[in-house]
């Protein structure tokens, strides 16, 4: 990085710009042909280019009520999120940053293990109790496993911010002032905190609502669930309902990274 | 500097300092780790618990040698074969990316762009992923619209939904993940070690292979580990692919099987078979620990 650049690099330069243009080329074709052709699909028809499944998905009466769903189940599986990791981000920076390690690794833990094996394990442990019996319980149980996936990216998310001001000086001015600690949470913690909390919140919305193992596993009327059953009854609206996901979950993370990079000019 | 600021800028209030002293401290943690316990850590440890013991309680290894049963072995099998394929497959390609949008030469700006998009491409898969390949290589796909005038039809029942079909669509995926892991790694390939070599008179093959990899080896290392582990976790994506035929390719689709039904009228089955999987991530992802930290001796 420090080094000082010396005319020498370019001797390769050209042959090297080549392959890097054709390695560049070779996965642009793999990640981009595939959307090209699913946008498509959902668009052709023998007499030219229709629009006509987006409008009868969008009408759809199941595609209101599963995205309605999911939409909730984000949000509040965001809220419980939230709420469990800003305190105890905080609190490790804080008074336990000797077990910063343990708690940036339980974090990180569901990134590894399946939610498939996290939900069998789930129905099984609590088999037969009101949890499972009922559809309430299956609701509570998704919200649950839906917290824990949500960690990873939310912890990471608060914990970076949190690494960007100094709460340690701010909630010392904070107290010195006479300011309890509900007071320095919710008045200096969670405001400094607030676009690293949006960050971790648009990653989980995009995250849930194209979220299926979990839902469907625990029968839940969730959005992904839908519209795999669809394409097996309409394939072009499904098609075109893979498309409406595909750039909602892209737009709220494209969007997540416009409002961190303001955050960075701003600082 | 963490020593130095405590005690002074206590408020008065606190003098009840036994309330204050770091024992307990960890109480803080309770909800953030009792909800990692029920929702997490119980679920994992039922599944290994119940693999080993029967229902009166006594251990046994029953379940897990009912895994060998030609059903799921054969699963496993391919299921391995597959997670090997696409991590070598799509850690190819994501590295030669990283490579070219690192050390290539590439305007600044496509660095970005790849970057931005990998963070969104890693994590798509599932149905709208195998929509989009079934767009592209299913009977009436873009690819077999473009092969029609030259008279070729290809089945995708040969090549795309199968074994073969796992491996191309998580190929799409390994490709972003990979770029992910490696672009620090790419990024700390020191430009004077590039300029020494030449300095000495290697060629570009004597530079990647004796100074390049050699240092990129433990990253790589723990990069194919990641997607292995990623590839053998897959799910939904070989659900929407497959359907019920999927628990031939992959072992995920058992496990889901076993959910209401024990298709294998088995109950202990889908613990050790559950608790296998587990097994097989964590020693993966023990390779992967231990090869970041070989990684990290070149970076200091």
């Amino acid at each position: 990085m420090g080094g000082e650049s010396t005319g020498k690099v370019g001797k390769l330069g050209i042959p090297t710009r080549f392959w890097a243009w054709l390695w560049l080329g070779i996965a642009a074709v793999y990640l981009f042909l595939p959307l090209v052709a699913m946008v498509w699909a959902s668009i052709r028809s023998p007499t030219g280019i229709r629009l006509d499944a987006y409008g009868e998905v969008l009408r759809a009466p199941r595609f209101l009520e599963t995205f309605g769903f999911s939409t909730q189940a984000a949000i509040i599986t965001i809220l419980i999120s939230a709420a469990l990791v800003v305190p105890t981000a905080y609190w490790v920076d804080l008074k336990l940053p000797r077990l910063r390690p343990l708690v940036e690794f339980l974090t990180v833990v569901p990134l590894v293990i399946p939610p498939l094996l996290m939900t069998f394990g789930l129905i099984r442990l609590f088999n037969n109790t009101p949890l499972t019996n009922s559809n309430q319980g299956l609701y509570i149980m998704m919200l649950g496993a839906y917290v824990i996936i949500s960690f990873p990216f939310m912890y990471r998310a608060v914990d970076a911010g949190m690494q960007a001001v100094n709460l340690r000086v701010l909630t010392e001015a904070a107290q010195s002032l006479g300011a309890s600690w509900i007071t320095v949470l919710t008045q200096v913690v969670v405001p400094n905190l607030l676009v690293a909390i949006l960050n971790g919140s648009f990653v989980t919305f995009a995250m849930i609502l194209g979220e299926f193992t979990i839902s469907s596993l625990l029968n839940q009327p969730a959005f992904s669930p839908y519209m795999l059953d669809l394409s097996s009854r309409r394939g072009d609206q499904a098609t075109a309902l893979g498309v409406i996901s595909i750039a909602l979950t892209w737009g709220s993370i494209s969007l997540l990274q416009l409002v961190g990079r303001k955050q960075t000019f701003k600082g | 500097m963490a020593l130095a600021t405590p005690s002074q800028s206590v408020p008065p209030r606190r003098n009840f300092s036994w309330l204050h002293s770091p024992s307990w401290d960890w109480l803080g943690l309770v909800p953030f780790l009792t909800f990692i316990a029920v929702f997490l850590l119980f679920p994992g440890l039922v599944i290994v618990q119940r693999s080993l013991f029967d229902s009166e309680g006594r251990l046994t290894w029953q379940y897990w040698q009912s895994l060998s049963q030609a059903a799921i072995t054969l699963a496993y099998t391919n299921s391995l074969q597959v997670s090997v394929i696409t991590a070598v497959s799509g850690g190819l390609i994501g590295s030669m990316l990283t490579w070219a949008i690192t050390l290539g030469g590439l305007p600044a700006g496509i660095r970005s762009a790849v970057l931005s998009f990998a963070g969104v491409a890693a994590n798509f898969s599932g149905i709208p992923l195998v929509f989009a390949f079934v767009a592209l290589l299913g009977r009436i796909g873009l690819l077999n619209q473009w092969l029609r005038p030259l008279g070729v039809a290809l089945d995708p029942q040969v090549f795309l939904y199968g074994f073969w079909g796992l491996c191309i669509v998580y190929t799409y995926f390994q490709i972003p993940l990979t770029v992910l892991v490696l672009v620090p790694a790419f990024q700390g390939l020191r430009r004077e070690w590039r300029e020494a070599a030449e300095n000495l008179g290697a060629t570009s093959t004597q530079f990647w292979l004796y100074v390049g990899l050699p240092v990129l080896m433990p990253s790589l290392l723990g990069a194919f580990a990641l997607l292995f582990v990623n590839a053998l976790s897959t799910y939904a994506t070989a659900v929407a692919l497959l359907g019920g035929v999927g628990q031939v390719f992959a072992v995920t689709v058992v496990v889901a099987n076993q959910f209401r039904t024990d298709t294998f009228g088995d109950p202990g089955l889908g613990y050790a078979l559950a608790a296998s999987m587990i097994l097989v991530i964590g020693a993966t992802i023990a390779v992967y620990m231990v090869s970041r930290r070989w990684a990290e001796q070149w970076r200091r």
